[in-house]
């Protein structure tokens, strides 16, 4: 295993040796020591890596991220896996803000709570938190699941287009035009697989299922008096 | 963009290190605020009856012994009083509105930046690393400290528009973010007699806060009635005689992070301003709620 200690080594030097790995791989396990918050950690992979973040990460962690493994044994900071095009993510404390945004692949595991908008206009990433997700998850949601195994906070699913939501616990309000959806067998066989992927014990059947309207998808010539 | 940090000690034996564990704090926070700086101490309380005020003069050789001497045979009163750059804390057994009406009227170029028993308002245009060198902020002591690195986006970088805002008797307010209504609502309170010193958002805010205070609102109600009235972004720290407390606004998409062990309790706008704390590595560290509000106080 190659270790980096941030204490000594900058930011970039870490994420130029990992980008490195990408047209010749020489190594595979990563240890990123003293991350003390610092942003933009292990950005931009894109190679079959394992990295293991020891402590805090700042914003924009993993982000862009293309095959690798890369845990947090912490919290993230905002934007934590964004834009993510495959791999697995895994954050072992909580993550802020707009955990996943626009990813577009992969698994993002969150194993405390996600804050606002996590997950706001993901685009095929699948992303599971043990705790709860804040206000606006899942905004403009466009395809993906999202699985919050404790509550969602105001506005869940708001504008949403193609992703399946699951919840476990409460949710506090829907966003315009996400509604609860029947939990049929698919969608059972489908949150077991998920929930099993990101090595969580829950019961599908305590879930509810939310999603699209799709009411917002077409412009209704009725309301063209109100333009 | 701006960096707000806080430190509140709950063991009373970290008092005199206070200074020294808050300096980097600041300083880690100079990438979201390199215009200005400041910081509101806490500490060296005086006792009934005496007031302390944190004053300022544009010029370093103002002569406050010459001031301080008048002061004493005009009022009558009893005082203390030391220099710390172009700064001067006056410890004075008098009241607030003895002591304003006669420094309008006798100093009136020097500016009060705080009032009350225990808080010290000490604010610089400048890199936070020279002006925590300034005020020498590493040998501070004191209960609690919250500061604030400005990167100006609403009003001019200068002094006035500088954090800590003095929001009355020991009540100070550090701001990241921006407030849209401060025009209409600083016209407002100025109706309600609340001065301006700038045309700041920030200010209007503490100027909020102040006029609330004033009708009787207790701090957790004044904060209620501020979610309603302004509209923008903020995350709010503000500092009281015996704690602090903070607050996001519903949107919260300014930051902030809280941290708390046995020994303190500590809050920033990113963690990094928190990892040279004592014990961090184990302390619980959580993102505030938006729209709720975490107090931390002493029993008085």
């Amino acid at each position: 295993m190659k270790s980096i200690d941030l204490a000594v080594a900058e930011v970039r030097e870490l994420n130029q040796a990992l980008h490195d790995q990408a047209s010749e791989c020489l190594e595979r396990e990563w240890e990123v020591l003293n991350p003390k918050g610092q942003h933009n950690l292990a950005v931009g992979i894109d190679q079959n890596l394992s990295v293991e973040v020891r402590g805090h990460a700042g914003y924009f962690c993993a982000g862009m991220n293309k095959k690798a493994h890369i845990t947090v044994h912490g919290n993230a900071g905002q934007g934590v896996a964004e834009n993510m095009m495959s791999g697995t993510v895994r954050i072992k404390g909580d993550a802020s803000q707009a955990a996943g945004a626009t990813a577009q692949g992969g698994l993002l595991v969150i194993e405390g709570n996600a804050g606002a908008r996590c997950g706001i206009s993901m685009k095929g990433v699948d992303i599971v938190v043990k705790g709860s997700v804040g206000h606006m998850s899942c905004f403009m949601g466009q395809s993906g699941r999202l699985v919050v195994c404790g509550d969602a906070g105001e506005a869940l699913g708001d504008s949403l287009y193609e992703v399946r939501i699951y919840v476990k616990g409460e949710v506090k309000s829907l966003g315009a035009d996400c509604i609860a959806k029947e939990m049929r067998p698919e969608h059972l066989e489908e949150l077991a697989e998920l929930l099993n992927r990101a090595g969580i014990d829950e019961d599908p059947a305590q879930f509810k299922r939310y999603g699209s309207a799709r009411q917002l998808y077409n412009f209704k010539v009725d309301n063209v008096s109100a333009y | 963009m701006c960096g707000i940090v806080g430190l509140y000690l709950k063991n009373p034996a970290l008092e005199s290190r206070l200074g020294e564990l808050f300096e980097p704090m600041l300083i880690a926070m100079t990438d979201r605020g390199p215009d200005s700086a400041g910081f509101a101490i806490y500490g060296d309380e005086v006792g009934e009856g005496w007031t302390k005020l944190t004053l300022r003069h544009p010029q370093a050789s103002f002569d406050w012994a010459g001031l301080a001497a008048r002061m004493q045979a005009d009022l009558g009163v009893e005082l203390d009083w030391f220099q710390n750059a172009n700064v001067s804390v006056f410890k004075v057994s008098s009241d607030e509105a003895s002591l304003r009406a006669y420094l309008s009227e006798q100093a009136p170029s020097v500016l009060i930046l705080s009032v009350g028993q225990s808080i010290e308002i000490l604010k610089e245009v400048g890199l936070p690393e020279q002006i925590a060198e300034t005020f020498q902020l590493r040998k501070m002591k004191g209960s609690h400290i919250i500061g604030h690195t400005r990167m100006a986006t609403e009003s001019a970088v200068t002094m006035e528009g500088s954090h800590p805002f003095s929001t009355g008797m020991d009540l100070c307010l550090v701001h990241n973010g921006s407030l849209s209504n401060h025009n209409r609502l600083r016209e407002n309170l100025k109706r309600e007699g609340i001065r301006f010193e700038t045309e700041n958002d920030s200010e209007v805010a503490a100027g909020y806060l102040t006029w609330r205070l004033r009708q009787g609102d207790s701090l957790q109600t004044a904060l209620e009635h501020a979610l309603q009235d302004l509209d923008g972004f903020f995350t709010f720290t503000i500092g009281t005689r015996n704690g602090f407390a903070v607050m996001r606004d519903p949107i919260a998409c300014k930051p902030a992070v809280l941290a708390e062990t046995e020994d303190y309790v500590a809050m920033a706008s990113e963690y990094q301003a928190l990892t040279t704390l004592p014990g961090i590595e184990n302390a619980k560290v959580w993102e505030p709620e938006p729209a709720t509000f975490y107090i931390w106080e002493r029993d008085a």
